[in-house]
């Protein structure tokens, strides 16, 4: 799989190329500057590209931009977005095209190579990867959704975070019957219309929190 | 549309009322200028015969201010804002007596008062005379007919006709007296307005003082700032000592001890590494909450307005937003802007019981104006809590103001004003870490 790496950092950008060639990807372009962040994704159309948010020269949002502005030329063109801090901002921000194939983590959780590598193959996949942290700031506001149950709370959160209804089993220690019952129970309560497409999911619980 | 006329007819009425009011009232105040002259000079001639001065100089001296913050009272209904300039009475001297006799002659603002008492006599006299001039005259104007049907004989003339020699004459002074009633009733403001003006000449600040003011207003201002920037770098000092600084030395200790296990128990050896990877990420969530403390990065990245729309997006009450900010402002303008917002808005979380909140931001030249509000039940008092009073003094340290009401039972509204130059946009170069 060929990988683009945008990352201004020399030593976290040696370790992502580190990382994703430990687990056989082709990385075909390192850039470390905002400005050549969208020549490079049309260019090379790589099959998954991850982004640092915040990249010289005005050490903004130029990595963000970037992105939205790439899958506006290439309509799902799977992204992966790392930064040091989410904001849900930026989350419905990425979102906001509804095409899927994207993903926003914190940095951190590079560190779990297991879990980026995963997050990665979801992107690529087109599935929609959010940071833990994403769904629990939205979760914290206690706005409409204080009508699920702790544990429904939970799997809407494994559900954003754009793990499977199997993977939510395993996570959870429940069966699989009985997380599709409660996400089920989820929609209801939500008002949403029930699907079983996992990309279809999170946009709509995002969408649902944002409003 | 009716009803507004209506509306506003009857606010030039009143406004040109209350202005004739005011100028009789200055033509009482002006006549009393005259005897505190006389009592002035008299009292500096007494000074060196029997020391009367030291009482009646003081005593006059506070009359004449007493007056003149009457006229600056006056002056602020008509728009014109004047400052008081007089030098503040140090705690526990006496009123009379040398040492404020001393005082009083020191202070130019005694002596500006003195200049100011002949002149703005005459001009108080003389506008005041003609604000009430000519709505008397339009009265005469209203009531001549009936009067000199009453009296009958000879009677001299008004208005245009000089004398009135017929009855349609007479008929004629009504529609004119009503004119220039109205015209009275329209100038009088303007009248008093300049009054004001002529005031403002002599009992407002002079440069010197107007300064010295605003040096002691900046001193206290800068010592607050100080103070706070003081406390917040011991707290960032604290929490980095006891939070990251801590977990790295762990995470050093962890990895160094997986090291020497390697060989002998590889199996230990990793779990102290998933341990350290633990440790590592905990680290990196304490500096993040220390960071967003510090300079949030969605502030640095995105400005007042993406910043406050991101924070709005994570509070529990739903929150509007609504800002025409247009570029970036100055950096440390924008986060005592935001960090102001922010805690408004904790407040309307915390203690507001709101179901909805909003911000509405924008520039006025070069004031920044916030406006934080909500449904709640109202009742903050920034006297109370430490909460808004410390917001203040921040804002202070940038000439901003902040001004909360909240009456019981709601809403609460806190506005807040900023000087602010905007900065051209997207030309801020910092260290980015991210």
């Amino acid at each position: 799989m060929r990988v683009v790496i945008a990352e201004d950092h020399a030593l976290l950008r040696d370790g992502l190329t580190r990382i994703l060639q430990a687990f056989d990807y082709e990385v075909i372009a390192v850039v470390d500057n905002g400005p050549s962040v969208l020549p490079t994704l049309l260019e090379q159309k790589p099959d998954v590209a991850v982004l640092d948010v915040r990249l010289p020269p005005t050490f903004t949002d130029e990595g963000l931009q970037a992105a939205i502005a790439a899958r506006a030329e290439v309509p799902g063109l799977p992204i992966l977005v790392l930064s040091q801090h989410v904001e849900p901002l930026y989350a419905r921000e990425l979102l906001s095209d509804r095409k899927g194939g994207v993903g926003y983590l914190l940095k951190d959780r590079v560190s779990d190579v297991a879990q980026f590598i995963d997050a990665v193959q979801q992107v690529a996949g087109g599935g929609t990867v959010m940071d833990p942290e994403v769904v629990a700031q939205l979760l914290e506001r206690n706005r409409p959704i204080d009508v699920l149950t702790a544990r429904e709370r939970e799997v809407l959160g494994e559900m954003a975070a754009g793990r499977s209804n199997a993977a939510i089993a395993g996570r959870l220690f429940v069966t699989e019957k009985a997380v599709s019952k409660h996400i089920n129970n989820i929609f209801t309560k939500l008002g949403l219309p029930p699907s079983e497409d996992d990309n279809r999911r999170v946009l709509a619980v995002l969408a649902y929190l944002d409003s | 549309m009716g009803h507004d006329e209506s509306v506003e007819t009857r606010d030039w009425i009143r406004d040109g009322l209350r202005a004739v009011a005011t100028g009789l009232l200055t033509i009482v105040l002006a006549i009393m200028n005259i005897p505190l002259f006389v009592f002035f000079v008299l009292g500096l001639v007494l000074t060196p015969v029997l020391g009367l001065g030291l009482v009646m100089v003081p005593g006059v001296t506070a009359l004449i201010r007493a007056k003149a913050d009457l006229s600056r009272r006056l002056a602020g209904w008509y728009g014109v804002h004047i400052e008081r300039p007089y030098r503040p009475r140090p705690e526990g001297s006496l009123p009379i007596g040398w040492g404020a006799f001393r005082r009083i002659v020191a202070d130019p603002a005694t002596w500006r008062d003195f200049a100011w008492l002949l002149p703005g006599a005459v001009a108080g006299l003389a506008l005041g005379v003609l604000t009430l001039f000519l709505p008397a005259y339009g009265l005469e104007g209203i009531i001549l007919l009936p009067l000199w049907l009453h009296l009958g004989g000879v009677w001299y003339g008004y208005g245009v006709n000089w004398p009135i020699e017929s009855v349609a004459q007479g008929f004629l002074s009504l529609p004119q007296g009503v004119l220039i009633l109205m015209l009275g009733l329209v100038v009088a403001p303007y009248l008093r307005r300049f009054d004001a003006l002529f005031n403002q000449l002599f009992l407002g600040p002079t440069k010197a003082a107007e300064l010295r003011s605003r040096v002691s207003r900046l001193t206290v201002t800068r010592a607050d700032a100080v103070d706070a920037q003081a406390a917040e770098l011991r707290r960032i000092e604290r929490d980095l000592h006891d939070g990251a600084q801590a977990r790295l030395a762990s995470l050093g200790m962890t990895i160094g001890l997986a090291e020497e296990l390697v060989e002998r128990d590889p199996a230990t050896a990793r779990k102290l590494l998933a341990e350290a990877r633990e440790t590592s990420s905990d680290a990196l969530t304490e500096l993040r909450h220390l960071v967003r403390g510090i300079h949030p990065p969605v502030l640095a990245e995105r400005g007042l307005d993406g910043a406050v729309r991101a924070l709005a997006l994570t509070l529990r009450i739903p929150t509007s937003v609504d800002s025409s900010l247009t570029g970036r402002l100055e950096t440390p303008v924008e986060s005592a802007a935001y960090f102001a917002v922010a805690e408004c808005l904790a407040n309307v979380v915390r203690h507001s019981g709101a179901t909805f909140a909003y911000v509405s931001m924008r520039r006025e030249g070069d004031l920044l104006l916030l406006e934080v509000g909500d449904d709640g039940h109202g009742g903050a008092d920034p006297a109370r809590g430490t909460g808004l009073a410390g917001m203040e003094r921040r804002l202070a340290a940038f000439d901003g103001t902040m001004s909360v009401s909240s009456p019981p039972g709601g809403p609460t509204i806190v506005t807040m004003e900023l000087p602010c130059a905007s900065s051209s946009p997207r030309t801020m170069l910092s260290s980015g870490t991210d």
